[in-house]
């Protein structure tokens, strides 16, 4: 079995975030990680390669230093990565990416591609779905649990109450939720001999049927008004009582907002 | 001169921190107060390959250097002193005497599931009458056909009851010199637990690292084989020697880790604690002693990375010595060790004296730093006798 994953470098949000004074992201003040949800996704593909054998290659878009997560990628257990970078695909919003990416991805066989749900920096969730669309190849979103049915994969994808149990044949897309799986940690030598393996550097060139109108700046007919930190839920309210007191102040709450 | 870490160690730092996060902070507050070996831990630790750092992939370990291994023990240390000295005597003291001086089948035998961490890994040098004097040795191991019959007792074991494979030695003879003095022939034995004869005594209660296993280790008429000598039959001394100088550089990395880590909640706390209505961190007082506990981590870190550098080189040309910077290292590392942590304790005032606060841990697992795998007084010997000869 073949499986691409696909990842991205974000900025680490955990430590708050930085912006320029014109409301973009100050990505130079700030850490760079493996976006959570294509940490997963990369998860589920070595845990599928642990359990049916695989080949994993992890692809990213983005500057020359996104190499890094490659690095990181290989020395979890990936046996290739690949770095699309170049000037004219700066810029990109979701569709001028899913572009690229699908263009990339058309040299490879696959059969399963596993993006995260969607990257912290951004919080679109359009780009692995629309890379399912430019490869005309099934998807399957939100994908909380996978498992490999013969040629099909069998996922349950996540919605806010329930899941649903959608099979597919492969190859297809599956868009990976952060709270699938505990990633797991690289090793101290596999850190070293990903520093040693090859990364392949592919640019402009090296995209598949792809018109130059669906890339970079260019390409992108999403205009970014203004971006802004998460709004962060309040405190709340802490109440200190008994347990009847509690469950009967919670119950009055719940009524107060209709939810009973 | 370049101070800049590559782009792997800076990376296999981040795993090691992400792991003193995430599996050993949480836990190092109850291996105090239990006292209990963190077996758990130990697991996950093998699971990754920490507990073969750097010994050769042929041999079940990770193939890095000796810094990476110094940088594994620092972080683990940040946050648990008792995690760290496991990793630090498992490597230093067993795993790389093996390497350097075992057989081809004594490596395969005892090298390679202590590398992969399968098994767990001691050493045995001290005694009740020999700690930096090693002449004063009186276990013996005497050539009985083809086993040697292993006599005394062994103190301060660390991983005591907790290991499995363990690096010991007994004296093997007498010689007298030119001068007509005699003196101990001294030889290393690798001694698996199980082997008749081979017991346990008493447990230590310690000041720190509380949660390592530290044992007495008694041997009765205990027979191992002759194949078990660990290099040649009088090589005891020398091996010993080799051994805790690389063990200074675990040491040493473990006494960073404790002095950083001390002060990463110092500056974490003091931003919070509020007196006279403003953060104490506000004050001048506070502000030196953050800079000077700093600057001193900084120098520490220099040292240790300086002598585990230099330990990679011997790695590589089996001539480099690095006795003098891994004493340096270990010398000043816990030394920092114990300044910080008592800094860090005095700017946690009252709360920093109580066993809340991680920083009281820290200070009292700093002092041993300063005793075990030589004294400061041993280092100095050391340093000064290579700067007089």
């Amino acid at each position: 079995m073949k499986i691409i994953v696909c990842i991205k470098q974000v900025p680490d949000t955990k430590g708050g975030v930085k912006f320029n004074p014109d409301g973009t992201l100050n990505r130079a003040a700030m850490l760079t990680i493996m976006n959570p949800d294509d940490k997963a996704g990369l998860e589920a593909a070595l845990r599928l390669k642990d359990q049916y054998g695989a080949e994993v290659t992890v692809i990213t878009m983005g500057l020359p230093k996104a190499e890094e997560v490659l690095r990181e990628a290989l020395a979890m257990g990936a046996d290739k990565g690949i770095l699309v970078t170049d000037r004219v695909l700066g810029g990109a919003d979701t569709w001028a990416t899913s572009s690229t990416l699908a263009g990339a991805i058309r040299n490879l066989d696959y059969d399963l591609i596993i993006t995260g749900r969607q990257a912290i920096d951004g919080d679109t969730a359009q780009v692995g779905p629309q890379i399912s669309e430019h490869l005309n190849i099934p998807v399957i979103s939100y994908a909380q649990k996978i498992e490999i049915d013969g040629d099909s994969v069998i996922v349950e994808r996540q919605y806010d109450d329930r899941y649903h149990v959608v099979k597919a044949k492969m190859p297809c897309l599956i868009t990976a939720l952060a709270e699938l799986n505990a990633p797991r940690y690289m090793t101290p030598g596999g850190i070293f001999d990903a520093f040693k393996a090859d990364i392949t550097v592919w640019g402009r060139a090296n995209l598949v049927d792809v018109e130059d109108s669906n890339l970079g700046l260019k390409g992108s007919p999403t205009q970014i008004a203004k971006a802004s930190d998460k709004v962060r839920k309040g405190t709340g309210e802490k109440v200190n009582l008994d347990a009847d007191a509690s469950v009967e102040y919670i119950v009055g709450k719940l009524k107060e907002k209709h939810v009973i | 001169m370049d101070f800049t870490l590559s782009k792997e160690h800076e990376m296999v730092r981040t795993l090691f921190k992400e792991f003193a996060q995430n599996e050993v902070k949480p836990l190092a507050q109850e291996v105090d107060e239990t006292e209990n070996f963190p077996r758990e831990t130990v697991e996950k630790m093998a699971k990754l390959g920490f507990m073969g750092i750097p010994i050769p992939k042929e041999y079940g370990g990770q193939g890095c250097d000796i810094l990476t291994y110094a940088m594994c023990v620092e972080e683990l240390s940040k946050v648990c002193g008792t995690t760290g000295v496991i990793v630090s005597a498992h490597t230093s003291l067993c795993c790389d005497p093996i390497l350097t001086f075992g057989t081809e089948e004594q490596k395969q035998k005892y090298l390679v599931p202590l590398a992969k961490g399968e098994k767990l890994g001691a050493f045995g040098l001290t005694e009740p009458g020999a700690g930096t004097d090693a002449q004063g040795q009186q276990t013996k191991a005497v050539l009985d056909g083809d086993e040697y019959v292993l006599n005394g007792s062994k103190i301060f074991i660390t991983n005591g009851k907790e290991a499995d494979v363990y690096v010991i030695f007994a004296i093997t003879g007498v010689t007298t010199d030119a001068k007509g003095r005699s003196k101990k022939t001294i030889s290393a034995f690798i001694v698996e637990k199980g082997t008749p004869g081979f017991t346990f005594g008493v447990k230590e209660k310690k000041m720190g690292i509380r949660g390592s296993s530290t044992y007495e280790l008694i041997f009765q008429d205990c027979r191992i084989p002759k194949a078990n000598l660990l290099g040649r039959d009088g090589e005891g001394f020398k091996i010993a020697m080799h051994t805790l100088d690389g063990g200074r550089i675990g040491i040493a990395a473990q006494a960073l880790g404790l002095a950083e880590g001390a002060l990463d909640n110092t500056i974490a706390y003091t931003k919070e604690r509020k007196q006279f209505g403003k953060a104490i961190s506000a004050f001048q007082n506070t502000q030196f002693q953050i800079a000077d506990m700093a600057t001193k981590c900084q120098a520490a870190q220099y040292l240790v990375y300086a002598a585990a550098r230099k330990k990679d080189e011997y790695q590589k040309d089996h001539k480099t010595v690095y006795s003098v910077e891994a004493a340096m290292a270990k010398l000043y590392a816990a030394e920092v060790a114990m300044e910080v942590t008592t800094k860090a304790v005095q700017l946690h005032g009252g709360y920093g004296y109580t066993r809340e606060y991680d920083v009281e841990r820290m200070m009292r697992d700093a002092k041993i730093t300063e005793i075990y795998e030589g004294t400061s007084e041993v280092q100095r010997m050391v340093i000064s006798a290579a700067l007089l000869k």
